[in-house]
């Protein structure tokens, strides 16, 4: 091995280390007998315990899973319309819209959001305008996937389906839609897991009525720092790793199985 | 390219892009629009904002439109020095985050292939785990009571020094925003770096270059645009960051983020909250102007 080489692997076991340490203190120290997070007393499961009979936090992480999938659903039914077009027809103005909210901080959305729910739709803050906040950030995301498989894709795929005289609509759900299903369900998961994360816009456009799990792990970390905090943390951390994995296999599944003309197609 | 009637063409694309765009131009281009609108009135009496029409039965008071919030910026050279402060952190975090992110995406892009995906996944995967979450794993590492505090206070007190609090300072600010945005450099880094051609490495190597000139010389300037668009993926989000500062952050450490927030839930002064969102919105926009133009004559200069 080259001694260039070596320099550059250590460089990189630092910056993985850098990466996970801290996120492996906080699943250890979930474990952890002690009400500090400074050092190792004990393992318990009582951080656990006391979470499962916080109410407000169950209600919290229902209300977020409720926020999150709805938001996920418009965002894919959007993202993907949007994805579809960009990549499809010449357009100007749809582009610009669909990719500046996943460019600018977070913050902009969130405030102006807040001032349009309150000044012109007069709506009461809450779970309905944490999701059409959530919708309008997802769908920049998914459209960024969907079009990156349309751009990997043969377009006389499409073509022979409109000789053989699919209608339009026959030609995308028989066509089009199989071939880009794991960059529709790839959207979804992400949308998801930014939905259930998303902490700076759904602090503004919140209101005060339901508590929302980012907002309640917010106010644990300023407020009163228990090793609660740490085993609502490991749970997430689990449920976001389940999620990718989920969207990795189907990945895997549809870049492995090679393109294969639906059945119904070729009865026609 | 697919032969149809014109018609029939044009009916897809409006049923296709329709419904997305519909729904941005409401809930993105309408709140948009009407944050600059705010900018320009008066702070209502109790928060929020004083009505655009007079009151009927009052001539006296505040209402319709102003540059008052902007007046009120530029008038107090704290606003200034906050912005000033936090393009600062910016730079700091971008400059930081290019110098950890690159060797790593380098090493990645010269990997066997079957090894890459797996070591681009494991720089993904700790991202993917809650904001919050990742933030609050710094508060218990630099915490007063924490191994690392005692160590790095041992190593002070070694050499006489007073020891230091981490936590609530500027450097656990700078830590929790390079920790949170360091995958933003990696990922546009390797990308880049990953379509390089490792023949010119070996002509350059041919040619007598040593390894410093053939990265200086060879592999820097051909990751250019890399660069250019991982900064700006760093750059962008930090400069609007309020959530580190308000955690990891001491009672001054105050960036743009937080002073926004501040008028919205704190204060409640509408007008200047917008306005401070839309000279935010304007550094950004002249940020991500920059970026691109230097990667396109990074590119040009090639082509």
């Amino acid at each position: 091995m080259r001694r260039g080489n070596i320099w550059l692997w250590s460089m990189a076991v630092l910056i993985y280390a850098f990466l996970y340490i801290p996120l492996a203190i906080v699943v250890l120290y979930s474990f952890n007998d002690s009400r500090l997070n400074a050092e190792w007393v004990g393992f318990t499961l009582s951080w656990y315990q006391a979470l499962f009979n916080n109410t407000e936090m169950l209600t919290a992480a229902r209300n977020s899973l409720i926020i999150a999938f709805s938001a996920s659903l418009g965002a894919t039914v959007l993202g993907t319309m949007a994805g579809l077009a960009i990549h499809r027809y010449k357009l100007k103005v749809l582009p610009i819209l669909v990719f500046t909210p996943v460019a600018m901080p977070e913050i902009l959305l969130g405030v102006s959001l807040l001032l349009f729910f309150l000044q012109v739709l007069n709506l009461t803050l809450g779970m309905v305008s944490i999701i059409i906040a959530h919708t309008t950030f997802c769908i920049g995301f998914v459209a960024i996937i969907v079009r990156a498989r349309l751009q990997g894709m043969d377009e006389s795929l499409f073509e022979a389906a409109r000789d053989l005289g699919a209608s339009r609509w026959q030609t995308f759900r028989l066509v089009t839609l199989p071939l880009i299903m794991p960059a529709v369900v790839a959207g979804a998961l992400m949308s998801f897991t930014l939905s259930i994360d998303d902490f700076v816009i759904t602090f503004f456009t919140k209101g005060v009525g339901e508590p929302i799990l980012p907002i309640q792990i917010y106010t644990m970390i300023k407020v009163a720092v228990t090793p609660e905090v740490n085993a609502i943390s490991t749970l997430l951390m689990l449920l976001t790793l389940v999620m990718i994995i989920i969207a990795a296999r189907l990945e895997s599944r549809a870049s492995s199985g090679r393109v294969k003309m639906p059945r119904e197609i070729v009865k026609q | 390219m697919i032969k149809e009637a014109p018609r029939e063409n044009r009916a897809a694309r409006y049923l296709v892009s329709g419904p997305p765009l519909l729904f941005l131009v409401v809930f993105f281009v309408a709140p948009t629009l009407i944050m600059i609108l705010t900018s320009f009135r008066f702070p209502g009496e109790f928060g929020g904002l004083a009505p655009i029409a007079a009151p009927a039965e009052k001539i006296s008071g505040e209402y319709g439109f102003t540059p008052e919030a902007y007046q009120f910026f530029f008038s107090d050279v704290l606003y200034a020095k906050i912005f000033l402060k936090s393009f600062g952190v910016a730079l700091a975090t971008t400059l930081i985050c290019l110098i950890m992110a690159y060797p790593l995406a380098l090493l990645i892009a010269r990997s066997e292939k079957r090894f890459r995906n797996l070591m681009v996944l494991l720089v993904v995967l700790p991202f993917a785990s809650n904001f919050l979450i990742r933030i609050y794993a710094w508060m218990i590492i630099l915490g007063p009571e924490s191994a690392f505090s005692h160590f790095v206070n041992a190593i002070l007190g070694a050499f006489g020094l007073a020891p230091v609090t981490l936590l609530f300072s500027p450097f656990a600010v700078l830590v929790g925003m390079v920790y949170v945005h360091l995958p933003f450099m990696i990922l546009p880094l390797y990308t880049n770096l990953e379509k390089h051609d490792a023949s010119l490495l070996d002509a350059a190597q041919d040619l007598g270059a040593t390894a410093w000139q053939r990265f200086w010389r060879v592999t820097w300037p051909l990751s250019l645009p890399g660069v250019f668009s991982g900064s700006a993926l760093v750059f962008i989000p930090v400069l609007g960051m309020f959530a580190v500062p308000d955690i990891l952050g001491g009672t001054g450490d105050i960036l743009i983020g937080n002073l926004i927030k501040d008028q919205f839930l704190g204060t409640r002064d509408w007008p200047f909250g917008s306005a401070l969102s839309i000279m935010l919105t304007l550094a950004v926009l002249s940020v991500a102007g920059l970026a691109t133009w230097f990667a396109r004559s990074a590119t040009g200069q090639r082509a």
